[in-house]
């Protein structure tokens, strides 16, 4: 492993990116996403042995159509965005998504609708969760909770991406990027050849002309086309589901939350069992694939889902567990995230 | 037996889906014959947009990226960056340029990106139908400006060919026809010239092709050569725009 630092989350995380041999960064500077386009700026003149390219774009939409046609090639890339950004970039997310192509997008979340606030929020779980483009396209998502969490699902992003050709986002919120946290910086990693990249564009050369393209040409052959797109899902629906699940064998009310959330209902779950109630918590990581297995069996037990959001990711909870009256929401709107006491009263009325 | 002319190597076998009396498919014989002659296959990558020429990645055997409307010069960017040792081509017509893009080949003409634009100019969206685009002509009948374009509605054509001559960035700017022999070769000389200045690795090369669009024009394929001549370049003059390296000399 690398060294240990006492680091920001978004810087930490564009550190563990560059050693995951991304050397491409192509973004639009949004609050509070900004300290990763930053740190790629710096490193692009403080080290010129790592070949370092980083490009400001004019837009959103320029930027992730850019690390669209740079991750074509066979080279790791990615973008870093908030709210709107992101929003500008879901007509490219569904075309990297159709047209296989391995980008990996930082999504800071922040309270909206509109311009909104630039504080810690989970409001954007659907528009990455369920495909905010259009058409019939999954986002493989990860949601990390802790600095250490961020730089390890950052470069598992970039793999996945890889292997399953298509767009993967990582997606973190403000409290997330902003703090520091004693963190182990993963190490360099050996990376595969630009040529060994599935489809990769790099020249006609001794080789059948490869095509990034998603034009359909009439129903049948875009029928076929959008079949092999979901046949693409399925393999990562039934091999990439990752969940923690902690204290669920005796517990009676079971706390269900991502991301920062996460990170407050553990001190919530220590405290009420202190007080002699029985807790224990889901900690979806996959927001899609969702973790439905983890809710699989469970009966007679109660759900708490925790968000900063009007209620998103209950919805899925609502479809995963065996019975939905068993399932309660708690959420925060605005940009304040609620304390661990304020999570243990919310528990104490389901007790 | 002295051969004359053979098809470009680098074109396969599939047939165009272009209209009879188009411009796109001899502008897209101009690519081939100058990849081939530059010997651009196997290094070359071909970024094509939305609109008549979409499927374009059939016509040439060459790695191709189709992008997504407009943003043909964010995705050439990215791959030029990844991969500067490729040569890349982007490839626009006037609604997914001058109208979704604006943005993407402004930016991308500031930033001096190194790779070169055709932009075909038909005045009119063709695939869509025949709709309005930035370059149809004040009083030209479209199907959204079906009493013609009106100032008060619309506003101006865009003069593309002199808008990227102003750029630092552009290194060359153009504007060419296709309209006789004559002017097709003016187009070829064009467009290897700004495919020499992409390989010599200066800035953003340019070229716009006024190009006949008897379908969406409703005019016979003769006739809209004439309107061409006759008409359309008195909002858009042919000629060179800029020619950085003449500047040097």
């Amino acid at each position: 492993m690398g060294e240990k630092v006492f680091m920001q989350g978004n810087q930490a995380m564009a550190e563990s990116a560059i050693r995951a041999g991304c050397k491409l960064f192509f973004g639009y500077p949004i609050t509070p996403s900004s300290e990763v386009p930053e740190y790629y700026a710096k490193a692009m003149k403080d080290r010129p042995e790592e070949n370092i390219m980083f490009v400001q774009a004019e837009t959103e939409v320029a930027a992730f159509n850019m690390v669209a046609g740079a991750v074509s090639t066979g080279h790791r890339a990615m973008t870093a965005t908030a709210g709107p950004g992101f929003d500008l970039g879901q007509e490219a997310m569904s075309f990297m998504s159709a047209a296989d192509l391995p980008a990996v997008i930082v999504e800071v979340q922040r309270p909206g609708p509109g311009d909104g606030e630039i504080l810690a929020a989970q409001g954007d779980y659907f528009s990455a969760v369920k495909g905010g483009g259009h058409g019939d396209y999954n986002n493989l998502v990860l949601a990390p909770y802790s600095v250490q969490e961020m730089c390890e699902l950052m470069q598992e992003s970039f793999e996945l991406a890889e292997k399953y050709c298509n767009p993967v986002v990582l997606l973190t919120d403000a409290t997330l990027a902003k703090m520091r946290e004693s963190v182990v910086i993963p190490d360099y990693k050996e990376l595969p050849k630009p040529e060994e990249i599935t489809n990769s564009l790099t020249g006609a050369k001794g080789r059948a002309a490869h095509k990034v393209a998603t034009c359909g040409d009439g129903a049948v052959q875009w029928e076929e086309f959008n079949m092999r797109l979901q046949a693409k899902y399925k393999k990562i629906a039934e091999n990439e589901v990752r969940y923690e699940a902690k204290n669920m064998e005796d517990a009676d009310i079971i706390l269900v939350a991502y991301g920062s959330m996460a990170r407050v209902c553990e001190s919530a779950m220590k405290m009420a069992r202190e007080e002699g109630i029985k807790v224990g918590m889901i900690r979806p990581i996959s927001l899609w694939p969702f973790p439905d297995v983890a809710f699989e069996g469970i009966t007679g037990k109660k759900f708490l889902v925790v968000e900063l959001s009007a209620g998103q990711m209950v919805q899925d909870v609502k479809l995963a567990v065996e019975n939905k009256r068993d399932v309660t929401f708690f959420g925060k709107l605005g940009g304040t995230t609620p304390s661990p006491k304020v999570v243990l009263e919310q528990i104490k009325k389901l007790v | 037996m002295k051969t004359i002319y053979e098809k470009p190597q680098v074109f396969t076998d599939a047939i165009t889906t272009y209209c009879g009396g188009c411009g796109h498919g001899i502008v897209g014989k101009l690519i081939a014959e100058l990849v081939d002659e530059l010997k651009l296959q196997e290094n070359g990558i071909l970024v094509w947009p939305i609109g008549c020429s979409c499927l374009s990645d059939r016509y040439y055997d060459m790695d191709c990226f189709m992008a997504l409307h407009g943003r043909a010069p964010a995705s050439a960017t990215g791959i030029k960056r990844a991969d500067p040792s490729k040569f890349v081509l982007c490839y626009q017509g006037d609604g997914d340029m001058v109208s979704e893009g604006m943005a993407e080949i402004m930016h991308a003409a500031i930033r001096s990106e190194k790779f070169s634009v055709i932009f075909i100019n038909n005045a009119i969206y063709g695939m869509t139908g025949g709709q309005m685009a930035p370059t149809t002509m004040l009083g030209q009948v479209a199907s959204t400006a079906p009493y013609g374009r009106e100032i008060l509605n619309s506003g101006y054509p865009v003069q593309m060919a002199e808008l990227m001559a102003t750029m630092p960035g552009v290194c060359y700017s153009e504007r060419v026809t296709v309209t006789s022999p004559a002017n097709v070769a003016k187009c070829k000389k064009a467009l290897k010239k700004a495919f020499e200045l992409q390989l010599e690795g200066k800035g953003l090369s340019f070229v716009e092709v006024l190009s006949p669009c008897p379908t969406g024009w409703k005019m016979a394929a003769t006739k809209s050569l004439d309107y061409i001549d006759e008409v359309l370049t008195n909002v858009y003059p042919l000629g060179v725009k800029k020619d950085a390296t003449k500047e040097e000399n």
